[in-house]
């Protein structure tokens, strides 16, 4: 498999890595063909114009060397945006910051775009059932 | 560098090369042709045909020279079903094959042929009583591989040679991963066909041949000259069938020390990493499996980010087979011994050979520990066992 230098980097030394203790939100996705599984998860909290920020962010993944690389990277991406900006992260800003990924491994990427999706949505279910149970 | 990718291809040794290499330039005399140089040419190829046949316990006359495994897969296959084409269009081979031979019987069964693929048990071994009743009068040839290239788990060969000649079936069988590594002889093992590659035990990549019991009913697979006696057209490939034979002569010469040398060395590596690491599951069978390979999974990580890390420290290894690579799917012999997708992932294969060492052993059994220790942390499965 030819993967660029960056990705065998950031598979090398994953950043935000490992498992987060009480998170407000956890995306947990698959693929599966390849039968390769990625969670992240999320905390969430404010910024000073009082928007909601992905304030931490870590993964766990059970995956080839571009699922990690990936994950690292969305993490990476994702840390200290507004929820709204977080939301907007594809796996094309994914590929392009890792200057490109073979062509069988682009599935890599859409599961680190859909598991940080999958994470918000999450987090923002769980809110929405909290209000339900307030009111 | 630490190699332990033996099963997927070996180094040349030194003495081959040095055999090969005047047939390059020097002796270079198309063997087909009539002055005295050619005759040079001739007569290697030849020699060559001896030591193989030597090698295999057979007559020079059964050895055909090929383009390597693939070839001699293709063509035992393909050459015996069309030859028989008449007579009946069944053949009988396994889950686990190489796909040399499984995508020539997917490429038959496209045809007109219909191929019944033998379930093995969690050892890999075929299930015996399952070929006998596939058996009928429209079976043709069974063709089943001598050992697992992935797995290393050697068949019940005379077994199944028994019911085909009972039955009056032909059987080929793709030796690529034993011819070399382990003695025996076709004579007795009562193979009809088989196939061998070069590069599996210190030849040349790209030569192979197939072995063609006297008197098996075969139609050529290469049409073109007259070479090979009609069966195989196009010049040979001189240098390439020297480097073969002086291969398989130095195998026949050397073979059993390395056997016990090289097992020594398996095991230790098996049980090195065994007591080291938890939660392995070590595939093949216990005892009737290549002496030289182990493969085995790690539970809750990935086979490809297992190879890169190793690769990262100098050692190269593999997961499954070198062609599986390619794909997404987990390697279809390690599903057909029954592992669930996730832990077939976390295949690793380790094959020894003539230049391993203790020390390669040991760097392997320091290094692995850590790996595995690493991807297990960012592991969901490890993490939420
Ligand atoms: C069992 C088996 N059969 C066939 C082959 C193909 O041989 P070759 O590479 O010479 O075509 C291989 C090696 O890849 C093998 O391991
Ligand atoms: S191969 Fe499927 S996530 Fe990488």
């Amino acid at each position: 498999m030819d993967y660029t230098e960056k990705v065998l980097e950031y598979f090398r030394n994953p950043r935000n890595m490992g498992r987060m203790e009480n998170p407000d939100g956890v995306g947990k996705v698959g693929n599966p063909v390849c039968g390769d599984v990625m969670w992240i998860y999320i905390k969430v909290g404010k910024n000073e114009n009082g928007e909601e920020i992905i304030e931490d962010i870590k993964f766990e993944t059970f995956g080839c060397a571009a699922a990690i690389a990936t994950s690292s990277v969305v993490t990476e991406l994702a840390k200290g945006k507004t929820l709204k900006e977080a939301e907007k992260i594809s796996n094309k800003d994914v590929v392009e910051f890792l200057g490109g990924l073979p062509p069988v491994k682009k599935h890599c990427s859409l599961l680190a775009e859909e598991g940080l999706k999958a994470a918000i949505e999450d987090y923002r279910r769980k809110k929405n059932e909290g209000k339900g149970k307030n009111s | 560098m630490v190699y332990m990718d033996y099963n997927a291809t070996t180094p040349c040794d030194k003495r081959v090369v040095e055999e090969m290499l005047p047939f390059f330039s020097d002796e270079f005399g198309n063997p087909s042709s009539l002055y005295k140089k050619a005759k040079k040419s001739r007569e290697a190829i030849e020699k060559a045909r001896s030591q193989v046949a030597e090698l295999l316990h057979c007559t020079p006359e059964e050895i055909f020279f090929t383009s390597g495994g693939t070839e001699s897969d293709n063509w035992a296959i393909k050459g015996v079903a069309f030859a028989l084409k008449d007579k009946g269009n069944h053949i009988i081979t396994s889950k686990i094959e190489h796909h040399a031979v499984l995508n020539t019987v997917k490429f038959l069964e496209k045809i007109g042929f219909e191929i019944t693929y033998v379930p093995v048990d969690k050892y890999g071994v075929v299930d015996i009583d399952f070929i006998k009743k596939s058996i009928k009068k429209e079976t043709i040839l069974i063709s089943i591989m001598y050992a697992n290239n992935e797995i290393g788990t050697i068949q019940p060969i005379e077994e199944i040679s028994e019911i085909a000649r009972k039955n009056g079936i032909y059987f080929h069988t793709d030796g690529v991963q034993v011819v070399g590594k382990i003695p025996f002889s076709v004579e007795e093992k009562g193979i009809d066909l088989l196939s061998l590659s070069a590069h599996k035990f210190y030849g040349p990549k790209g030569v192979g041949a197939l072995y063609i019991r006297k008197g098996v009913k075969i139609l050529p697979f290469v049409h073109g000259g007259h070479q090979e006696k009609g069966k195989r057209g196009g010049t040979e490939n001189v240098p390439g069938i020297v480097g073969l034979g002086k291969a398989s002569e130095i195998a026949q010469q050397e073979m059993e020390e390395e056997m016990k040398r090289v097992k020594k060395l398996r095991d230790k590596l098996e049980n090195g990493i065994k007591e080291k690491i938890p939660e392995i599951v070590i595939n093949g069978h216990p005892e009737k499996r290549l002496y030289n390979t182990l493969n085995l999974c790690v539970k809750y990580v990935e086979g490809e980010s297992l190879l890169l890390n190793l690769d990262f420290e100098g050692i190269c290894a593999s997961s499954g087979s070198a062609c599986t690579s390619g794909s997404l799917e987990p390697s279809h012999v390690l599903l057909a011994i029954g592992l669930p997708h996730e832990i077939a992932h976390g295949s690793l294969r380790f094959s020894l050979g003539k230049y391993n060492t203790d020390e390669d052993v040991d760097k392997v059994i320091k290094v692995l520990p850590g790996i595995v220790e690493k991807l297990r942390k960012i592991s969901p499965f490890w993490n939420n066992k």
